[in-house]
């Protein structure tokens, strides 16, 4: 398990956003999606996200937690409800209507 | 298993009842197979027998990846198959993976593939050694995902893998319409297909299978039913069964000691079949009832399976002609099932037999009646069905007695008729203003049988069998039999009153007779003695004669014969000369 966990806020135990990513591997499509993913909490959710990578081709047996099939799959763990969003992340508002994240811009 | 094609390619066995015998051995070896067919059709099921039975019978363990039902919900489902599926995943034999996609969960964006599937496969499949896999229902995926293209391609993928990783897979999918799945399954799956189908014909449902495909592989063709019961699937191919069941010479007794005198003394064979029929009220049930008891006196098992009675009404009314099946039943050696033939269809039936039988292991199985099965008595269905069942017996070397309750015509009885070993004929004869029964042995293989029509009597202390009374072109029965008795009692009385007359009156012609002879002979006697007194006599006669005349002769001589004649000598010959004037 990779875990890159990119808090900005030290201060705060648990990240307000916990965001899960399924890889399989350093597939192109993997890679793709963790570059995404990144840019995006950067520039919407700065300070209030954590991020945990999992690599499904190392640990097999966490991919019936949360049901995944698709790779890549992002899993909102919080806040609740879980939502997914499966594929390489690259429609980043399509991405933050999945989050239910509001854009910087709109604040 | 026998075809010489099958040789080449290798089969898995599913353990289902009558699906190997139609694929030849089971499904294609480390191909994927592809089940479909409409909502209930027993899609589920047939995937899970194949596992379960994988894991226990043939050593190989499997996969089952649900994408409908949850684990809890399908182990509760296959339970009722006697399906432990908790206990087989505790044993490392099966894994249960449930797959659950929400649409409304889900959001694209951007490439993908299902790589998180096949990694959870792999996962499952290396966790146990999985050899075999279930996928149920692929297609909910179409309804998961939006992004058919790339779901296309990736079960084109799926199916690629598994059959790379050698698993003989079974992958269901709903029928919908003219198409054998809804999104085109088949075209990824082309080593075997089969479909299940689920019919309803006069309000009774029927299950039916059909090997479509089997790439590589004879197979059967037709359709064939199949049934769901207690102890999972089993296919009835009727065209595929062998006759090589053992054939008993020992004999049992049918309960009626009259009867089994009938069959050459003792009774029918151990592990025939037996075909009572008759019309309304001639006494089948007792029969089989009978039948039962005698197997039960000797210690076996019987089963009755009734579709006209309760079970409690059949114990009432078999009471009423002595026949008590309540303490077998206590004792355990009888068991009774009774239903209603509309409560399922004719397979269902079936298979509910199959499992009584097979848990119960009887003796003597009756079924009361048979006819009662179907409505329609031309069907072929009813023939399948008891061609089914009687194999089963015999091959189990059960004897089987079943009635049949005939409508005016023999037709069913004749489509039965072939299937039976012996048939036993009852008959109401209606004659002088009253209803008589009578039985005879229509047929019986292989021993010898009266030929005899025999009067069927119940009463309150049994059943027996009369002699009935031919007389002319007449057979007589019930009150004209005890009057023909009566009268030929009288006949035989009257005859024997009329011998002792005559004997009475030969005694006393004989005494008159003898009267007559004693009396003729005390007369011969008499006249006999007469007869002698007279000869006597003349022959004193002759000597007095004789000597009178010297007498005379030596007087006319002048020799005086002093001392030689006295006077008496003188009187003498006088008197005699005097008898010889008078006589």
């Amino acid at each position: 398990m990779t875990t890159t966990a990119e808090p900005t806020t030290p201060e705060v135990a648990r990240a307000e956003w916990q965001l899960r990513l399924y890889v399989a591997g350093q597939s192109p499509k993997s890679l793709a999606a963790l570059e995404n993913l990144r840019r995006l909490c950067k520039t919407h959710l700065a300070g209030q996200y954590e991020i945990e990578v999992i690599d499904l081709l190392k640990d097999p047996r966490l991919a019936a937690g949360d049901q995944i099939l698709a790779v890549p799959t992002l899993v909102r763990k919080l806040p609740e409800p879980i939502r997914k969003i499966i594929g390489d992340l690259s429609n980043e508002a399509r991405v933050l209507v999945g989050l239910d994240v509001k854009p910087k811009d709109a604040r | 298993m026998h075809s010489p094609v099958t040789t080449s390619l290798p089969k898995s066995p599913t353990g289902i009842t009558g699906l190997d015998e139609i694929t030849g051995g089971g499904l294609p070896t480390g191909r994927p197979t592809l089940v479909c067919g409409t909502a209930g059709a027993g899609k589920t099921m047939l995937a899970s027998e194949f596992l379960v039975r994988g894991a226990t019978q043939f050593g190989e363990p499997g996969v089952f990846m649900m994408f409908e039902e949850n684990a809890a919900e399908l182990t509760a489902n296959v339970r009722s198959l006697g399906f432990d599926l908790d206990q087989l995943a505790e044993q490392k034999k099966v894994v249960l993976d449930y797959v659950y996609i929400e649409r409304s969960e889900i959001e694209e964006t951007g490439e993908y593939d299902l790589e998180g599937l096949f990694i959870r496969l792999g996962y499952a499949i290396d966790s146990i050694g999985a050899k075999r896999v279930v996928l149920d229902t692929l297609e909910a995926l179409f309804a998961g995902l939006p992004n058919h293209a790339i779901l296309r391609a990736e079960l084109r993928r799926l199916f690629r893998w598994l059959k790379d990783r050698g698993m003989t897979a079974v992958i269901t999918a709903e029928r919908a319409g003219e198409t054998l799945t809804r999104h085109g399954l088949e075209e990824y799956v082309a080593d075997c297909v089969i479909v299940l189908d689920h019919r309803v014909t006069e309000q009774i449902s029927t299950r039916r299978l059909r090997v479509v495909k089997y790439r590589g592989s004879a197979h059967g063709t037709n359709e064939y039913p199949f049934l769901i019961g207690e102890r999972g699937l089993s296919v009835l191919p009727i065209t595929s069964l062998r006759l090589d069941h053992r054939a008993s010479t020992e004999q049992m007794s049918t309960g009626i000691p009259q009867l089994d005198e009938m069959f050459a003394g003792g009774g029918v064979y151990r592990g025939s079949s037996v075909l009572v029929s008759g019309a309304a009220g001639t006494g089948k049930t007792s029969i089989g009832a009978k039948f039962i008891d005698a197997a039960c006196r000797r210690g076996e098992r019987a089963l009755l399976f009734a579709y006209e009675e309760s079970a409690d009404q059949i114990l009432r009314n078999m009471r009423s002609i002595g026949i008590d099946l309540g303490p077998w039943r206590e004792k355990g050696l009888l068991e009774i099932h009774a239903s209603r033939p509309a409560l399922n269809g004719l397979e269902q039936h079936l298979v509910t037999m199959h499992d009584a039988v097979a848990k119960f292991a009887p003796a003597l199985v009756v079924v009361d009646p048979v006819s009662n099965l179907i409505d329609d008595p031309s069907s072929q269905n009813l023939n399948h069905t008891l061609i089914r069942l009687i194999d089963f017996l015999k091959q189990a070397q059960i004897t089987g007695v079943f009635n049949s309750l005939t409508h005016g015509s023999t037709a069913t009885e004749a489509g039965m008729s072939s299937l039976m070993d012996t048939w036993l004929l009852l008959r109401n004869l209606e004659f002088n203003g009253e209803r008589n029964r009578t039985l005879y042995v229509l047929k019986s293989r292989g021993m010898a049988h009266s030929n005899q029509v025999r009067e069927f009597v119940l009463g309150g202390d049994g059943i027996s069998l009369a002699e009935v009374y031919v007389g002319g072109d007449r057979v007589f029965t019930g009150t004209a039999r005890v009057a023909q008795e009566a009268r030929d009692r009288a006949a035989v009385e009257e005859r024997q009153a009329a011998h002792e007359r005559r004997m009475r009156q030969f005694a006393a012609k004989r005494k008159a007779l003898e009267a007559q002879i004693a009396a003729l002979q005390a007369e011969s006697e008499a006249d006999f003695a007469e007869l002698n007194f007279a000869a006597a006599q003349n022959e004193a006669g002759a000597v007095i004669e004789a000597r009178d005349a010297e007498i005379m002769a030596r007087l006319r001589d002048g020799i005086a014969p002093k001392e030689e004649i006295s006077n008496d000598e003188k009187a003498l010959a006088l008197s005699a000369s005097q008898h010889k004037e008078t006589a």
